[in-house]
């Protein structure tokens, strides 16, 4: 009785460090992936451009945006998720970095489009500085393995100054 | 009839001397994991290295039963990063998307604003009533590799005690009966 245990044991320890190295070197394959990503985004219109009875201010905007991260894509890849950030200093925020627009590409065949979207999500401000502020546009990536390390990365796209007045 | 008690002793200090050999075993492996874990809380500089994932609200990226490694350090957190915090009042930790921030310009001090990707709402209904924000205290650790279907162990255990009792039971025995 004690052997069948013992090689039971045995090919399950074994089969489970096989995993657990095969997940290793998975994630450590990724490594030699050098991406080059393109991306464009310009803001369309100012859908609208107002004080909130809170005080602060809120914009929504259409984009064009426009992609390719194919080359972020290996065999370890389960998902991108990408999304627009608006970023921005004020007088009482060193960094203000509110994401826009976000969106999960699944495979590599959907990794390369231009689209027109409305900001997913307002800008609101943490006050009423955004009157002619000037805003930059940046794009992050976040590859998100079947197993192993997560790989962030970011890239400013472009700047963009907010009207001087309220629509 | 002296030879045969004599066998007897030797036998009997023999099985002495195998019992206590199989507790300082047992005592070995249950050490060598609470080292384990403590190493890695001290490594990753978070009260808990790894969770599991319990709910869907991160789909498709982590799934049920996902395992999340964690890191925590002093680094600003920024937009896009997946945290895991708690919320006052709520004991189980949540792992979403930091979607917003804002920082201080004096303090340095972070407004925190998070949601699920597979969620259509930020988290604001989440937090306590009035709360816009999540603060930098509220965040245990930040996601920073994934394990698939791994957790699942843990999920059944919790869902089924009698089936942790069992395993439990069963490593017990092995190791207790176990020779060298």
């Amino acid at each position: 009785m004690h052997s069948y245990v013992y090689r039971l044991n045995t090919l399950v320890t074994f089969a489970a460090v096989l995993l657990a190295v095969l997940c290793c070197a998975a994630s450590f394959l990724d490594a030699f992936n050098s991406p080059s990503v393109r991306a464009h985004a310009e803001v369309i219109k100012v859908n609208r451009f107002r004080k909130q009875l809170s005080g602060n201010d809120e914009v929504s905007l259409t984009l064009n945006i426009s992609m390719d991260l194919r080359s972020l894509f290996t065999w370890n890849t389960k998902q991108v998720f990408v999304f627009l950030a608006a970023e921005y200093e004020t007088s009482k925020n060193s960094l203000n970095q509110i994401s826009l627009w976000d969106y999960i590409i699944r495979d590599k065949d959907h990794a390369k489009f231009q689209a027109q979207v409305a900001s997913k999500y307002p800008l609101i401000d943490q006050g009423s500085n955004l009157r002619g502020k000037k805003v930059e546009f940046v794009l992050h990536w976040h590859v998100m393995p079947s197993t192993g390390r997560m790989i962030v990365d970011k890239m400013a796209l472009s700047k963009f100054y907010l009207p001087e007045a309220y629509t | 009839m002296g030879w045969i008690g004599g066998n007897l002793e030797s036998i009997r200090s023999l099985q002495t001397k195998q019992a206590l050999t199989q507790a300082v075993n047992l005592g070995l492996v249950v050490t060598s994991a609470l080292i384990l874990w403590r190493g890695l809380m001290c490594v990753t500089g978070t009260e808990s290295p790894v969770v599991v994932v319990l709910s869907g609200s991160m789909e498709p990226g982590f799934q049920r039963g996902d395992i999340l490694f964690l890191h925590m350090n002093q680094d600003p957190i920024r937009a896009g990063e997946i945290v895991v915090f708690n919320v006052d009042g709520k004991d189980i930790p949540i792992v979403h998307r930091v979607i917003e921030v804002h920082e201080r310009q004096d303090t340095g001090e972070v407004d925190v604003l998070t949601k699920g990707d597979n969620n259509e709402e930020d988290d604001r209904l989440l937090y306590p009533y009035g709360q816009l924000w999540l603060q930098k205290h509220h965040i245990t650790g930040r996601a920073i590799g994934v394990l698939p279907y791994v957790g699942w162990v843990t999920i059944i255990m919790n869902e089924k005690p009698v089936i942790k009792y069992l395993i439990i039971g069963a490593l017990g025995l092995m190791i207790m009966t176990s020779k060298e």
